[in-house]
């Protein structure tokens, strides 16, 4: 009965889009202060306090600064960020509290576009930030012009797959203060240990393994190679996981949101 | 033509039925109306009726089209306005209605158009700039009557418009709705407003249970149910109770009061108002409110 319906996706999900979008230009100002200050702090913390205690990163064959190495993680963590809270809080506010998808499950829309909408939202609203967050890099010589503008396309891909399995979360959960634990079981541990902060290459091999699963790995991996132009894994490999985790979250977030919604 | 028409559609959650086997047609032009105590099941066939919930077992058509098929061309011609506000806060009272016209892929010049009639119609052209979060429920509710009328529709599907405003807004929207009937609109509404029910439907059927228990005009139902006359009589005296027990009369002994239920001609109202009218009687017109409390009784439901 509550089968998800690939043939009552039509492109009228723009519309659940475009609410979105016309809701966030009215808080647009707030919401890019982040990903535009975000980076110098980073980097100015990273750079003053802890290059003096670790010196240089080996990775793919290169020395680099600490802040080199670290800089375009910070790009791959932004993007999960925006993309997941999107469409865990967020949605939820919207779906429980607002009750926005009941007015519009009255219109000619169907669950399965308003809930892709919601997905493509949060992704476009990571990419933005990413594209924010890569200006101020490619300004401060912490990522290549023009190379590094593909981090945006990217963000738009990672950010998928993260507002994928958020919403797969979001149809699961029965509270909004259960968020708490995806984002402890699964978010903290994908941020610590995606080749974030150190190298893969450098922990044991059965600790490495784990961290190929995280999606974070994947784009942490792609936002170095095009922030910097050096890379570990095969960037075939990562996109195709990626895309992999998006087509499998993607199906569970319909299935799942429609198993809570239409009774 | 009838634009609903509900074959025997049955609706259950696990072991429990919300709607046990019902079926009705609402004709072009009229108000039909679902009435019912709560829990009766009157939602859960709104629901079904615009496609939200999948029917369990039975047949919908709207418009002559089966909702299971053709729900997305049966909502572009609907408009539905929730029990609960669903309202979008983050919008202000204007971007409200052009936004969900988008939903229904309206030309943009007319649903500018369709949206300065629509607040003019409610009285809320000096609210357009508003937030949703500031209006008063009857506001609010204007607000979401105005949206469901947005794509011009032909059927309009309203879950207990009135429910939770203050006498002054009821009377709004009821005045609107009568407005709009004249227009030739086509409306089935849910409410346990008596009153709402009598005034603006045509016809409507009363449910319990998940079931239709009666169904006709209001003026038939009073007629074949309660009476066109009833006299309440605070505080009966014994001598009271044992004539209307056995004479041929139709009542509701309530303990510390009678319900006498007459006809028109006036013989037992003239009977009983000299035998036993010394003081504390009461005259009035036989209402819904009395059909609906003698089919579902008057005892309070857990």
């Amino acid at each position: 009965m509550n089968q998800v319906n690939l043939h009552a996706i039509s492109l009228r999900f723009r519309h659940v889009w475009f609410r979105n979008l016309t809701t966030y230009r009215r808080i647009w100002k707030v919401n890019f202060m982040v990903p535009l200050l975000e980076p110098g702090f980073y980097i100015l913390a990273f750079g003053l306090g802890f290059s003096g205690l670790i010196g240089g990163v080996k990775y793919a064959g290169m020395s680099l600064e600490y802040t080199q190495f670290m800089a375009p993680a910070l790009v791959a963590t932004a993007c999960m960020w925006n993309a997941f809270f999107e469409t865990t809080y967020a949605s939820f506010v919207r779906m429980y509290f607002q009750k926005t998808f009941d007015g519009m499950l009255a219109t000619p829309l169907s669950l399965e576009e308003i809930i892709l909408a919601e997905i493509v939202w949060a992704a476009s609203k990571a990419a933005a930030a990413v594209a924010i967050m890569v200006s101020v890099l490619m300004a401060i010589g912490y990522a290549n012009f023009p190379g590094a503008l593909m981090c945006v396309p990217l963000a738009f891909v990672g950010g998928l797959a993260f507002a994928c399995i958020g919403m797969f979360f979001t149809g699961l959960i029965p509270t909004i203060d259960m968020f708490n634990l995806p984002i402890f079981l699964f978010i903290t541990p994908m941020f610590l240990f995606s080749g974030t902060f150190f190298p893969i290459s450098g922990i044991p091999e059965w600790a490495g393994v784990f961290s190929l699963l995280f999606p974070l790995y994947h784009l942490v991996e792609l936002t170095r190679f095009f922030c910097i132009g050096a890379i570990e894994s095969n960037p075939v490999f990562n996109l195709a996981y990626l895309s992999l985790f998006i087509l499998l979250f993607g199906y569970l977030a319909l299935l799942f949101m429609k198993r809570r919604l239409i009774k | 033509m009838s634009l609903i028409n509900a074959q025997n559609i049955v609706k259950r959650f696990g072991s429990f039925t919300a709607v046990d086997g019902i079926s009705f047609g609402v004709h072009k032009g009229e108000f039909f109306g679902l009435l019912g105590p709560n829990g009766a099941g009157k939602t859960s066939a709104i629901r079904m009726t615009y496609g939200f919930s999948p029917l369990t077992s039975g047949g919908m058509h709207l418009f002559g089209m089966d909702i299971k098929t053709q729900w997305r061309q049966i909502r572009s011609r609907l408009g539905i306005c929730h029990q609960d506000n669903t309202l979008d806060p983050d919008l202000t009272v204007e971007q409200n209605l052009l936004i969900y016209a988008r939903y229904f892929e309206m030309d943009k010049a007319r649903a500018k158009a369709r949206a300065e009639e629509l607040l003019k119609f409610f009285a809320l052209r000096n609210k357009r700039g508003d937030k949703v979060m500031q209006l008063s429920g009857g506001l609010a509710r204007r607000l979401q009557l105005a949206r469901a009328l947005m794509p011009e529709p032909e059927l309009i599907i309203l879950d207990e418009p009135t429910t939770g405003l203050d006498p002054q807004s009821r009377h709004q929207v009821w005045d609107r709705l009568l407005a709009l009937k004249k227009q030739g609109l086509t409306m089935l509404l849910t409410t346990h407003y008596m009153e709402e029910a009598e005034s603006l439907c045509n016809r409507l059927v009363i449910m319990d249970q998940g079931r239709i228990i009666a169904r006709g005009r209001p003026r038939d139902l009073i007629e074949e149910h309660a009476a066109e006359s009833v006299i309440e009589i605070e505080g009966p005296g014994e001598e009271l109770k044992t004539y209307v027990r056995q004479g041929n009369v139709k009542y509701d002994d309530l303990g510390e009061r009678i319900l006498i239920y007459t006809d028109s001609r006036g013989d037992l109202e003239n009977e009983v108002r000299n035998r036993f009218c010394m003081e504390s009687c009461l005259f009035r017109a036989g209402n819904l409110e009395d059909v609906f409390l003698r089919l579902t009784g008057r005892e309070l439901r857990e």
